[in-house]
């Protein structure tokens, strides 16, 4: 007790300066004329108008990945005071003076300076020497395209920061684990592991190739944990809890909660609601929520509904009906009934309104007291305005000739008799007397005479012909293999209808609906929603001009024109060092090579390096060249638009490994002094080449100063490099 | 269904005509063969599925296939027991073969895929022999086992592309044996690279052999012209009898006014070609498609110009043939709907970095954007153009940008014919290159061309190249189309029907037996769990008894193998973007069914080990298996109309007498 009186208090505070310095130079490198130029560059198009969208608290679904990177931008905008008034629409587009250009970048461009640090500290970690150490961290600093895709309102950056922020903190957590396991530090990097993963999953889903591979060598590692047999069970189980806590729970844990904050800050709807379903779109405000607010919840004989297929795709639509009828015959020659049309109308009409009819009573308003429609009950629907049933038989439909039309009967009086029989069959019941719900419930229709169900077959592509006015077609789906959303509708809007004529119903029909109930959905269910949509959303696939194939990467064979001043010929390009990503795979190659000599080497005992020289080998190829290989192969299997900077992750790992190799063969390959001497020497020209051909790149990494139109074109080190010359 | 591929496909091989498909040739030469030796005469059409038979003689070919197909219970049978050391294991994994109703099904029809699994069977088998004859190296048995596997990769190669998996799976098996090898210092290094060649030998090269044998005897007995001809190039077409450039006789020179067709150079590359239909909105500019098609059609045809005067008509005498010579400035005009073909600096629809081309004009006049420079590949300027073999070069004279084929498929607006763009990187690739086929100019004599001959390894090449190119635009799911996904694969979910579709008529539906194979599926996760205690068990460094020890063996090593080889027969499906049916499970369907009777007769064993020496262990265990096996046959007898037909109304329909079967809403029996 009291101890601390008897002595005094001493504050040791041990500073590495080489740290220090690394991030003084990683900040310079990254931040210095952060606001020039003052135009949208690339992606920050994209970006951009998702910070705008936060800022205006408008929700939003974005298919390239998960909300975290982009709330992350969206905080250097609500910090600089951006108030989301700004126009995305064309790269090199002049900011206005509201955009806070320098808060906007400023994260990114730290996250990028945070990794020359970061580099120099996970080479420590591995054990390799400061110089090393230090060469790794120049390597960082020096990589132009590293530098280029730091610098705008980008997540690369970000991402490889949370990337290498995990792989440093799972090292030093299994350095302290040899000695002091479960120390209050040991807890902290273990932790820290978790989260800076789940936030590098949360920034782009690349991140889980990262995190994967943590996992595959924390599990290696643990295996070694389980063969040493001085541990008890015990402490074997309380090792492994605290992997399985720190590692799978918490990264899931905050995964979901960036999603909790992501759906909390966006409450207002917004351009990409239609592609929510209705309760979703139901729980945001302003949009369909200003429409359903206080609709009755449960659907009874003699409601008045639309009706919205579950789908969604190509567009949202509902239910349709009007006084035009299919033509006799269509233009293949086939026959039609000639019936009313019933199609799928993705704007909102009012010839949209259905009733929900009794067949048994003839009255088309609600009782007193409602009778709710339920699971497996039989209805008619009727048009609101033409007051037709909804009716489907054996004929062709108009575009899909393998099943059957779906038509508003009239009655031709020519033996073809009314079908319209529809059988309401929840899908998304609790059990089988269920009220079928506004909204909540899914609804498949099952013809009752024919078993057809009903379908928007409009997601092959294809619209109605002029006499349908392009509208997508409905059909009556015979063969009702499974569940397809197409085939499932639900009620968007709905009232109880009141009028009994038919003039009154109609001037019922325009007018908005009233009436109070509101309808909350739980946060699990919104979330899996939305993480469905995300992953399942397909942007259309397009080539993009700058867009390049996987192998090019490796030599960097493509480059990407980010940004070009409006007069003269400055100009930002995405360019990587060439002296560093040669180095990269030479080294990457090297290393394979070497491993694989030594390994069979080993295999005929013959040991060429001390056994801990080998671990450490072995230890820091793990990383590097796994982190490589797991951010690059993926990509030859992906079908999606690839650019260059989708390889800056394996390319940090690869250049983490050259240091490493160099290291390495001055330890244990040059045997003589003079063999040394003689490979640092030649380190240090290799090293000021990689300084030189920075200088030489850097007019177009940071996009100053204007090169001359000559001085362009010798930059043009490969043929296939597409540097803007303008034409005079 | 299928039958009306590969049965088709047989009767090719009869009848000796060229035809083409995406599947190597073993699996449907030996069909071929079958039916041959059957008596069958080819004469059958095999239109449509359900088509009647008649008086053809097909039992041979069905026969042939449901004889390999019940040499699977054996081959497994074998395997297991050779794994596992232990007969019920064996006997497990052969009733469950045997009992299985998917497996029946998909072996009585004239199918590739028991020939494909009985080959892939034969490999694994021999390759588990091979594994027990370790201890005697060099022996007549081990080179037999060996050079067997070698033998069944070939043929698992040869019958279907899937065949690859099996082949890494005894790649994997052989390294894994060889590091063994090297590891164990009593070898020298000597008769470590003995045993390095003898794989190699037997397990690279014998294959590689046989598998080009294969397609010798392809070649060598389709020699006449067929339906696959417009998928090769002019010098391959030229070999087959029948075919219009077999011992073909055209005008040698190409003339202004001549009709000609071009095809592209690249393998698979096609003829450049074009139709009425418009690019659509937002594509470029909504002017004609030009597209390369695979198939000989008159919209191929393309006429000659000059850019500035439209040469009158061809066929009038008066005017003097004029030959078209390197370094010309030409117009190519499309003969079916007279437009020219066109370029300008639009994006190309897929190739977005390349320029789009069209058919512009009507009647043959057009603007400047329709010059094309026609120069021979390495010729100097003012030679003749020759038919066949010219390499031809087309630059269009206003951007420099060069005609050629991308190789990528268009959408469904472009008939999901293939794209050409025009190209502004000027490489020298066979993309850009194309020669002339057909010509036709009635002024000009006929001269007998032998083309240059391919030797059999550009056809080998080339028939790949062409299976790779088609395999990817056949194949790929059409936009309506519900395929399968592999999900629903191990859980059942959803069969294939055979054949009948209607109350009345006579259904076949594959469907596993879903008792089998659900309980293949449990024992995946049982095997794990098994393995799991297993390793950790032995890494804590557990004392076992010698029996447990070589129990967790087997576990491990041969349990090991069969897992593995359930996974790479698996997991590919997940990653490709093809159509997948039901039927692509079976390969791994077999791994799963053996690993079932090996996790069973060791996890019963272990149970047995546990309660040893009281007798309970022995009855325990009998018990097990018993009941393991009446379950089987039990569940086979509910569902053996699956297999061997039903007549009467849909499962659907609560009458009917399958109706207490429709365990799964997805079924549709």
């Amino acid at each position: 007790m009291l101890g601390f009186l008897k002595e005094p208090v001493v504050v040791t505070v041990e500073i590495n300066m080489n740290v220090m310095v690394l991030t003084l130079m990683g900040l310079i490198s990254r931040l210095w004329g952060l606001s020039y130029p003052r135009a949208v560059v690339f992606d920050e198009v994209y970006y951009g108008q998702f910070v705008s969208l936060y800022m205006k608290r408008i929700f939003f679904v974005d298919d390239s990945g998960p909300p975290f990177g982009h709330m992350l931008l969206a905080l250097g905008g609500y910090l600089g005071g951006f108030d989301g008034n700004f126009l995305w629409n064309r790269i090199g587009a002049e900011y206005s003076m509201n955009v806070p250009v320098w808060s906007l970048r400023l994260l990114p461009a730290l996250a990028g300076a945070l990794c020359v640090p970061l580099a120099y500290q996970i080479l420590v970690e591995l054990q390799f020497s400061h110089c090393a150490a230090l060469g790794a961290a120049l390597l960082i600093l020096l990589e132009n395209s590293l530098i280029t895709q730091s610098r705008f309102m980008l997540l690369e950056s970000i991402l490889i920061f949370f990337i290498l922020l995990a792989v440093l903190s799972y090292l030093k957590f299994y350095n302290l684990q040899k000695h002091s396991s479960f120390s209050g530090s040991w807890w902290f990097w273990l932790l820290l592991t978790g989260v800076a993963c789940s936030c590098a999953v949360g920034v782009k889903y690349m991140g889980l190739f990262t995190y994967i591979l943590l996992l595959a060598i924390a599990g290696l590692h643990f295996w070694h944990v389980i063969g040493d047999q001085n541990l008890s069970n015990v402490s074997l189980m309380c090792h492994f809890l605290a992997r399985g806590l720190a590692l799978i729970i918490i990264p899931v844990a905050m995964y979901v909660s960036f999603f909790y904050v992501h759906l909390t800050l966006l409450y207002r709807s917004g351009p990409h609601d239609q592609i929510m379903t209705s309760a979703f779109q139901a729980s945001l405000e302003g949009g369909l929520a200003r429409i359903t607010q206080g609709q009755p919840l449960e659907v009874a004989y003699g409601s008045q509904i639309t009706l919205r297929n579950v789908l969604g795709k190509p567009m949202q639509c509902w239910l349709h009906s009007h006084t035009n009828t299919y033509p006799i015959r269509y233009e293949n020659g086939r026959g039609s009934s000639h019936q009313q049309q019933v199609t799928c109308y993705p704007f909102k009409d009012v010839n949209n309104w259905w009733i929900v009819k009794d067949p048994g009573m003839q009255q088309l308003v609600v009782s007193n007291p409602p009778r709710p429609v339920r699971h497996g009950h039989i209805v008619q629907l009727v048009h609101g305005i033409t007051t037709r049933y909804l009716n489907t038989h054996d004929v062709a439909a108009p575009l899909s000739p393998h099943s059957q039309e779906v038509s508003c009967y009239i009655d031709y009086n020519i033996s073809m008799p009314a079908q319209n029989l529809w059988r309401v069959e929840i899908v998304n019941r609790e059990s089988d007397t269920d009220v079928w719900k506004t909204i909540l419930s899914e609804v498949r229709f099952v013809h009752v005479n024919t078993s057809a169900v009903l379908k928007a077959s409009g997601f092959t592509g294809a619209s109605l012909p002029e006499w349908g006015y392009r509208q997508l077609e409905v059909v009556g789906e015979k063969l009702s293999k499974g569940y397809h959303q197409s085939m499932v509708w639900n009620v968007e809007e709905h009232r109880y209808g009141k009028s009994l004529e038919q003039k009154e119903r109609e001037v019922e029909l325009h007018s908005p609906t009233q009436m109070d109930i509101s309808k909350n959905l739980s946060f699990m269910a919104k979330f899996t929603e939305l993480q469905w949509k995300i992953l399942t959303l397909k942007n259309e696939d397009t080539e993009h001009k700058y867009s390049s194939s996987a192998l090019d990467w490796v030599t960097m064979d493509t480059n990407i024109a980010y940004w070009l001043h409006p007069t003269s010929s400055a100009q930002i390009h995405l360019l990587g060092n060439v002296v560093t990503w040669a180095s990269a795979n030479a080294a990457a190659l090297l290393y394979m090579c070497l491993s694989l000599w030594y390994l069979i080497r080993r295999r005929r005992k013959i040991y060429d390096i001390p056994e801990d020289a080998w671990q450490l080998w072995v230890s820091a190829g793990g990383i590097c060249v796994g982190g490589w290989a797991v951010n690059y192969l993926p990509f030859f299997g992906m079908e999606k638009t690839l650019f260059l900077y989708h390889y800056l992750p394996a390319l940090t790992f690869q250049i983490l490994l050259i240091p490493i190799v160099l290291q390495h063969i001055s330890d244990h390959l040059c045997r003589s002094v003079l063999l040394k001497s003689m490979f640092t020497a030649l380190i240090v020209a290799w090293f000021s080449s990689v300084y030189f051909v920075y200088c030489t790149f850097s007019p177009v990494t940071y996009g100053e100063p204007s090169l001359s139109v000559t001085e362009l074109k010798d930059l043009r080190w490969k043929d296939t490099w597409n540097i803007l010359i303008r034409k005079q | 269904w299928d039958e009306t591929h590969f049965g088709k496909m047989g009767s090719y091989y009869i009848n000796r005509t060229f035809f083409f498909d995406v599947h190597p040739p073993l699996g449907k030469m030996l069909i071929g063969l079958a039916g041959y030796l059957s008596g069958y005469d080819g004469t059958f059409p095999f239109q449509k599925p359900g088509d009647r038979y008649e008086q053809h003689n097909y039992m041979g070919m069905r026969g042939f296939c449901a004889f390999l197909g019940s040499c699977l219970v054996p081959l497994a049978y074998l395997t297991v027991l050779e794994l596992s050391k232990s007969l019920p294991a064996a006997l497990l994994t052969a009733f469950i073969l045997i009992f299985d109703t998917g497996c029946i099904t998909l072996s009585q029809y004239i199918l590739l895929d028991p020939i494909l699994m009985f080959f892939l069977m034969g490999a694994v088998l021999s390759m588990v022999k091979c594994n027990s004859c370790a201890d005697r190296p060099f022996s007549a048995s081990w080179w037999f086992w060996m050079s067997l596997t070698g033998v069944n990769l070939a043929g698992a190669m040869g019958v279907k592309f899937v065949g690859l998996f099996v082949v890494l799976l005894v790649g994997l098996n052989t390294m894994y044996d060889l590091w063994d090898l090297l590891g164990n210092l009593s070898l020298s290094l000597v008769m470590f690279g003995k045993h390095l060649l003898a794989r190699v030998l037997c397990l690279i090269l014998l294959p590689l052999a046989l598998y080009t044998a294969m397609f010798a005897v392809h070649f060598t007995v389709l020699n006449k012209s067929g339906p696959g001809d417009g998928f090769f190039s002019s010098a391959f077409q030229s070999q087959l009898i029948g075919n219009n450039l077999h011992n073909i006789s055209v005008p040698e020179h190409v003339a202004y006014g001549s009709v000609v067709t071009m095809k592209n150079l690249r393998m698979a590359g096609g003829y450049l070609h074009s139709h009425w239909h418009l690019y659509p909105e937002g594509i470029g500019a909504r002017q004609q498609q030009v597209t390369a098609y695979l198939h000989k059609d008159l919209n191929n045809l393309w006429i000659i110009k000059k850019h500035d005067s439209d040469t009158a008509d061809p066929s009038d005498p008066s005017i003097p043939v004029e030959f078209v010579r390197h370094g010309d400035i030409i117009r190519l005009e499309h003969k079916e709907t007279s437009r020219n073909l066109h370029s300008h600096q639009h994006e190309a629809p897929l190739t977005r970095k390349h320029f789009q081309v069209t058919a512009y004009g009507i009647n043959g006049t057009g603007d400047s954007n329709d010059f094309w420079r026609i120069e021979v590949v390495g010729r100097k300027s003012g030679k003749l153009i020759r038919v066949l073999r010219s390499q031809v070069r087309l630059t269009h004279v206003a951007t420099g940008c060069v005609l050629g084929s991308s190789g990528k498929i268009l959408p469904k607006w472009g008939w999901e014919q293939l794209e050409v763009t025009c190209t502004p990187y000027l490489k020298e690739t066979p993309n850009s290159l194309w020669n002339f086929e057909d010509h036709i100019n009635s002024k000009l004599p006929n001269i007998s061309l032998d083309v240059l001959k391919p030797s059999f390894a550009e056809i080998l090449l080339e028939s790949h190249m062409v299976m790779i190119q088609v395999g990817n635009t056949a194949l790929k799911p059409k936009d309506n189309e519900v395929t399968s996904k592999p999900w629903h694969w191990p859980i059942n979910y959803q069969g294939l029907r055979f054949s009948g579709v209607n109350e009345t008529d006579y259904r076949v539906y594959l469907l596993g037996n879903p008792v089998i194979w659900w309980l293949n599926l449990v024992t995946i996760g049982l095997y794990l769990l098994l393995t799991v205690s297993t390793a950790v068990a032995l890494k804590r460094g557990v004392q076992l008894t010698s029996e447990l020890k070589e129990l967790s063996r087997v576990v491990l090593r041969g349990g090991g193998q069969i897992m593995l080889g359930w996974l790479l027969h698996y997991l590919p499906f997940f990653m490709m973007g093809r159509v997948l049916y039901f039927h692509h499970y079976f390969p791994a369907m077999l791994f799963s069914s053996m690993l079932t009777g090996i996790t069973w007769d060791t996890l019963l064993k272990f149970c047995a080990a546990f309660l040893s020496p009281s007798t309970t262990a022995r009855k325990v265990y009998g018990a097990g298996f018993l009941a393991l096996v009446l379950l089987i046959i039990y569940s086979f007898y509910l569902f053996h109309p699956l297999s061997y037909g039903i007549i009467g109304p849909m499962a659907s329909d609560p009458s009917s007498p399958m109706a207490g079967l429709r365990w799964m809403d997805s079924w549709e029996f």
